[in-house]
């Protein structure tokens, strides 16, 4: 199957049901987009379908036919960070990372859909997101960061 | 500023008395210097005047020096790069960057010409594992010292070659200067020499109200891999021709194989089966591959019957000993029980319960093994390299220099990767496959095949004189530890033991341990107890605590909070608890809100204060209190483990649940920070009182007073019925 991964386009010879998860991750090895449960509830595995956030494990190869896939590879461009990279970097979220990609990959779609969200939009639109590290607070901050600059 | 030099040799280029086959750190069949192309090498070691007395005679002091000796070394490079040698290891904690910023303070260079390299057993000194919230207070003074010791050395060397009296010297930003001179780098200091240094226990450390880097907040120094997903955890690294493995895991806990034929997944291309006892597992060429050939292996399982959940608490009380006393977890025993509660005018006797809850790691347990030349190489994530290299030999009979486990940072762990199942599981699919073979635990697997935060039955009676003196402290824990199990209240007359008990459940490390458990049963009694002599719950434990740094965040929380200035709104309530653990202070006040008609608990706001010593970046202590506060939030509100002969019933996140955005209040953090303390950890310490504060919030609400963690995973509408 063809598939649009980050402006390229790519061909995959697994089946039309495999998790596009699996095919980023073990055949593109586009390793920035994690498995953390296999069953779409916690969001480390968000990817973007044509600007909407997605769980790609709970993604269908078939369902990403025609569409635009981005990935966290596919945030910076020439060695520049995406505004949302830029603002988690300042803020300083992390502490283990694994989380990361999800939760930038979803602030994107966030401001796609509220380029100037509430708090009750942010914690609506980033609930199915989790970080365990509880970075919770210091994420919201970093969104109405990049919000202010997107 | 003398650090007490043990054994210092300056070796000019090519000679042939540094040949540092140095299996103290490792570093098989190499020669030191070779391998690290010249410059200064510093070394910590722990003091022995016995071990050291015989190291001066050497003159390659690491050769002869026992690997527990060596604590962790430094090697400042002719290309100026300092490298840093430790075994901690990162989950998250944000060490790798405190402990650079710890040695880049005492050399003064910029953070960035500091390099970590942690917990691959090849390269660094051993190290018993990062837990206990250790690395700040152990590896960090060990650096602190090792890097004053590469300064001295430094500044010896650049006197000799500049010829100035050292005192003229100016270091600053990876140079020396002297007056009249050219600036000369650290690395032309070192260029062309081959110095090698230990130093002891001995070396004093620099006055913290100069730090300059130490004491500030570095970003986290690796943070931008993070946000880009360019790091590689254990999970995403590939090895061209690598295989994927699987395990067949059992239906439930303690069943052996009856019956099983793997035929139809032999058969399958590319696929090795391995089946040794009761070892189930496949390597596949891809991850459908694997799980397909898994899925067709037919087996029969014998069971045995296993406790359950609904009857876990008799159980463990049932199977506990008579307790354990003595040392740091130990319980104590002081005055006379029987005198304390006829003394008292009122007592107060509580059972507390604390179910088992799991760590849920968001990166799963994976581990990625490599035979070459009878020599295992795993990648995985764990918190005790060390231990899972000696698992890896002791399953393999092979010697621990044959193993080499390297931990990338890991996708966190909170005491919960302790051990190395992974990698063991990995290494055995490798050997029998005669490839890499690469093995992720499913999230399922995660849930059910780790260990977990024990389960615990807490046994408290308590006696008060009207004033608010406490004259009796009776507390018994079965199961769940005794890491806190001591009151930091004055009481005179005191028994206290825990009694281990036998868990039907793998059980472990937790983030704080016991003390989550322990305090929480604490502070719940405490806060019932000053209800039953009508005292303020902060006056009430400020009169029977002593503890400065204790009364101190107690304070500063309150303060914070507006404590005793306002009244909670009407079903809104406040409550207090703290306590102390691994070095750490901690006080923690949280409101909650109770909606009568659903039996709905939003916790609204907490303030916590927290004081571990002279803080080291005030940013990543921030993150550490926060990651405790709303991790404690979980084991506090709903997280539990459902289990019923011996099958876990709730091994995903739609089933577990746990702490997310919708679920944080506002967090309030109040550092405390002491620089005339040496610094403590803060990974841990921070989570014991956040349970505690919700509880008596939710009894200053209501008038409920739960004993349970957690404490209202279906909500309070069953209490409120009853109430």
């Amino acid at each position: 199957m063809e598939l649009q991964v980050n402006g390229v386009k790519r061909n995959s010879k697994a089946t039309p049901d495999s998790s596009l998860l699996s095919v980023l991750r073990d055949e593109f090895d586009l390793t920035g987009t994690k498995y953390g449960c296999g069953e779409g509830q916690c969001g480390a595995c968000t990817v973007l379908l044509d600007g909407k956030a997605v769980r790609s494990c709970r993604t269908p190869l078939s369902a990403t036919q025609g569409k635009k896939i981005t990935t966290i590879e596919g945030l910076e461009v020439k060695g520049k960070l995406h505004p949302v990279q830029e603002a988690y970097l300042k803020v300083d979220v992390f502490q283990c990372g694994y989380c990361a990609s999800g939760m930038v990959m979803s602030t994107v779609a966030l401001l796609n859909n509220y380029p100037n969200p509430t708090e009750e939009q942010i914690k609506d639109f980033m609930n199915g997101n989790i970080c365990r590290c509880g970075t919770y607070p210091r994420i919201v901050k970093a969104i109405n960061e990049a919000a202010a600059k997107v | 500023m003398n650090p007490k030099k043990i054994n210092s040799e300056i070796i000019q280029n090519g000679s042939e008395i540094v040949t540092g086959t140095s299996q103290a750190v490792g570093i098989n069949r190499r020669q030191f210097f070779k391998w690290l192309g010249g410059g200064l090498a510093v070394a910590f070691v722990w003091q022995d005047t016995s071990i050291l007395a015989a190291a001066e005679k050497e003159i390659l002091a690491f050769k002869k020096l026992p690997t527990e000796q060596i604590g962790a070394w430094l090697h400042i490079a002719e290309d100026n790069t300092v490298t840093v040698y430790t075994g901690k290891v990162e989950v998250g904690q944000n060490i790798r960057t405190s402990l650079a910023q710890i040695v880049a303070e005492e050399l003064l260079v910029p953070i960035s010409a500091i390099k970590m390299v942690m917990g691959d057993t090849d390269l660094v000194p051993y190290d018993a594992g990062t837990f206990g919230s250790r690395s700040t207070p152990a590896m960090g003074s060990q650096l602190r010292k090792t890097a004053i010791a590469a300064r001295e050395a430094l500044l010896e060397m650049a006197s000799q070659t500049l010829k100035k009296n050292k005192s003229a010297l100016k270091l600053a930003n990876g140079k020396i200067t002297a007056p009249g001179s050219t600036a000369l780098s650290y690395g032309q200091i070192v260029k062309g020499k081959q110095l090698l240094q230990t130093i002891s226990d001995n070396a004093p450390a620099i006055a913290v109200s100069q730090w300059k880097i130490a004491g500030t907040s570095v970003p986290k120094v690796n943070g931008r891999d993070f946000i880009t997903g360019r790091h590689k955890y254990v999970s995403d690294i590939k090895i061209p021709g690598m295989l994927y493995g699987k395990i067949l895991r059992s239906p439930t806990f303690g069943a052996t194989l009856a019956a099983i034929d793997v035929t139809a997944a032999k058969a399958m291309k590319g696929v090795t089966v391995v089946h040794e006892g009761d070892f189930v597992g496949v390597a596949a060429p891809d991850l459908s591959m694997a799980d397909k050939a898994v899925a067709a292996i037919k087996a029969q399982w014998k069971t045995t019957n296993q406790p359950s959940r609904a009857e876990i608490f008799a159980y463990l009380k049932n199977k506990a000993s008579s307790g354990q006393s003595g040392g740091r977890n130990g319980g104590t025993t002081k005055g006379d029980m029987k005198a304390g509660l006829a003394a008292a005018d009122k007592t107060l006797q509580e059972t507390y319960l604390v179910d088992y809850i799991a760590h849920a790691p968001m990166e799963p347990r994976a581990a990625l093994a490599h035979w070459e030349n009878g020599k295992l190489t795993v990648w995985t994530g764990t918190q005790r390299p060390f231990g899972v290299q000696s698992d890896l030999a002791e399953e393999f009979k092979i010697p621990e220099e044959k193993v080499r486990v390297i931990m990338p940072d890991t996708g966190s762990a909170y005491g919960g990767k302790h051990s190395g199942e992974a990698a063991v599981e990995a290494a055995r699919l490798a050997k029998a496959a005669q490839k890499t073979v690469k093995l992720t635990w499913t999230r399922p697997e995660e849930f059910t095949w780790a260990y977990f935060r024990p389960a615990g039955v807490i046994e408290v009676n308590a006696g008060v004189k009207k004033d608010g003196t406490l004259t009796a402290w009776e507390f018994h824990n079965y199961n769940s530890g005794g890491s806190g199990i001591r009151t930091p209240y004055e009481v005179a007359n005191q028994q206290i033991q825990y009694h281990p008990s036998d868990s039907p459940l793998k059980q472990g490390s937790y983030r704080g341990l016991a003390s989550t458990a322990n305090i929480f049963a604490l502070e719940s009694q405490m806060n019932d107890l000053a209800q039953l002599v009508n005292q303020d719950p902060l006056e009430f434990r400020l009169k029977n605590l002593q503890e400065p740094r204790l009364r101190a965040v107690f304070q500063q929380a309150a303060e914070a909070f507006n404590w005793g200035k306002t009244k909670p709104a009407k079903d809104h309530g406040f409550g207090i608890a703290g306590g102390t653990e691994k070095g750490g202070f901690t006080a923690t006040c949280a409101e909650v809100a109770v909606d009568r008609n659903t039996g709905e608990v939003k916790v609204i706001r907490t303030t916590t204060a927290f004081e571990c010593g002279a803080i080291i970046n005030p940013e990543h202590l921030d993150q550490q209190i926060l990651g405790a506060i709303v991790q404690g939030l979980g084991g506090a509100l709903f997280e539990a483990i459902d289990f019923e002969n011996g099958k876990i019933l709730n091994p995903t996140f739609a089933q577990y649940r746990v702490p997310r955005f919708k679920d944080t209040p506002i967090v309030q953090i109040i550092q405390v920070n002491r620089p005339d303390l040496p610094s403590a950890g803060a990974g841990e310490a921070p989570i014991v009182a956040i349970a505690p504060a919700i509880r008596n919030a939710i009894a200053d609400a209501t008038g409920i007073k739960l004993k349970k963690l957690p404490l209202v995973p279906n909500g309070l509408l069953v209490h409120l019925k009853k109430s």
